[in-house]
């Protein structure tokens, strides 16, 4: 509608003037380096004949018509109204500020805002009453938040902790625990060189083949090798831990609630029962783990490893190094998905920042152009 | 104004000076906001990448 009936009063606005010439300026034919708003430079006396001309195209009895609807409809407005129809501006004025559409967004934004705040920070809805089987011991402590030395957004994993890290696992945790996802050859370029880790898989054997004779032989291992498992199934790891199977600790910082932060806790928080608290014979107690109980004993005392670059190995270093390690090993991109974002983050900002001012540039003349009206003088009187 | 008709008869003038100097623009910017990055990196994280601890366990060969 819009559009065409646009172009109804442009054609009936030539007819009218196609006699005088007319020059539009839209703000970007200037070459003087200065934009000017849009306006009409020949005298616009045209706007009345226009409509005249339109309706004299439409059959007599409807253009009889129209003139005595129009000036029928018009008083019964009140005139308020009709002088407000003509601005903007009386309208705005007139509102109080609390009742604005923008009030109205930002106290909706608000609440919501803060009603998902509390419930992220607080885990139920408020003033909503909730009914919880477990109590808090049950579920678990939260584990502290740790200021880990890859905390930070630019922050890169401390390798030399990786490395001291896998040696915790490789002397303590793989006792128990398998760390399948990793083989000798991830190992290199991030805390080991590729002799010492050829070196490292060359003490395992594993089973390969089969041969010319169709048997399986054992070979030493190789950089593409995984690292080998404690068990060699399920059953055989339950069956040596009194029932309880020790997870897979390729993904263990991604598949806990609390991640790096939960493990660490874990590993040091190993105290005695509450009073109160039993526990079962083969179990043990560690207000970290939910319900209480674990199967895994402390396992991490001060001095258990000697660390090759003389670090004192305490208890919380041991469990600070082998975190670190599981971390990577749950997320070997970690490093370098956190340089791309830096570069992706300063790239598509420009990006972002020179579109908006192409945007503005190219429609600074649009939003600026005033079009110019000066009602026609009636000649006749 | 000076520099825009500078501009305009240096690289715009002729289409092939226009479309090599994209070209040529495209890569320096590409290997010098790498190199410019790739510093920064290392200086935020010195002492904590492999290639600061490699030298203690390579062994010459």
């Amino acid at each position: 509608m819009g559009v065409a009936s646009f172009w109804h009063v442009f054609e009936g606005f030539m007819l009218v003037e196609s006699s005088q010439s007319h020059s539009w300026d839209f703000g970007h034919a200037d070459h003087s380096g200065s934009r000017r708003p849009l306006a009409f430079r020949s005298a616009p006396s045209h706007f009345l004949p226009l409509k005249t001309t339109m309706f004299s195209r439409l059959s007599a009895s409807k253009a009889a018509l129209k003139p005595v609807a129009t000036a029928a409809r018009i008083p019964s407005l009140p005139s308020s109204t009709v002088r407000f129809l003509s601005s903007n501006a009386g309208q705005a004025a007139a509102q109080p500020p609390l009742a604005s559409r923008t009030a109205l967004a930002t106290a909706s934004i608000f609440t919501v805002g803060s009603i998902a705040w509390y419930t992220h920070l607080y885990g139920s809805l408020p003033f909503v009453g909730e009914v919880h089987a477990n109590s808090p011991a049950e579920d678990g402590l939260h584990p502290t938040a740790y200021p880990w030395s890859h905390n930070g957004l630019l922050d890169t994993f401390d390798h030399a902790s990786i490395r001291r890290g896998y040696q915790v696992y490789r002397e303590v945790c793989a006792a128990c625990h398998s760390l399948d996802r990793i083989a000798w050859r991830n190992l290199v370029g991030v805390s080991h060189t590729a002799d010492e880790a050829r070196a490292m898989a060359e003490e395992v054997e594993y089973q390969d083949g089969p041969n010319d004779a169709g048997e399986m032989f054992t070979r030493p291992g190789k950089l593409s090798d995984y690292l080998p498992a404690p068990y060699p199934n399920e059953e055989a790891a339950r069956a040596s831990n009194a029932g309880a199977l020790p997870p897979d600790l390729s993904l263990i910082v991604k598949a806990r609630h609390g991640g790096r932060d939960y493990i660490f806790s874990l590993l040091t928080g190993y105290v005695d029962p509450p009073a109160g608290v039993e526990i079962r014979d083969g179990m043990n107690y560690n207000p970290f783990f939910p319900g209480g109980a674990i199967s895994m004993a402390r396992v991490l005392f001060d001095g258990l490893v000697e660390y090759e670059d003389g670090t004192p190995a305490t208890t919380s270093q041991m469990a600070k190094d082998v975190v670190t390690f599981l971390h990577w090993a749950a997320e070997p991109e970690h490093d370098e998905r956190k340089k791309i974002g830096l570069k992706a983050v300063i790239l598509f900002s420009a990006l972002t920042a020179i579109s908006l001012y192409v945007k503005r540039a190219k429609w600074a003349g649009v939003k600026t152009r005033k079009i110019l009206y000066t009602p026609p003088v009636d000649k006749h009187h | 104004m000076a520099f825009a008709n500078t501009f305009y008869n240096t690289f715009a003038r002729r289409n092939s000076v226009f479309v090599a100097s994209i070209f040529a623009g495209t890569f320096a910017f590409t290997v010098s906001f790498d190199q410019g990055l790739d510093k920064f990196w290392d200086n935020w994280n010195k002492g904590k990448q492999w290639k600061d601890i490699r030298h203690k366990y390579i062994e010459e060969s």
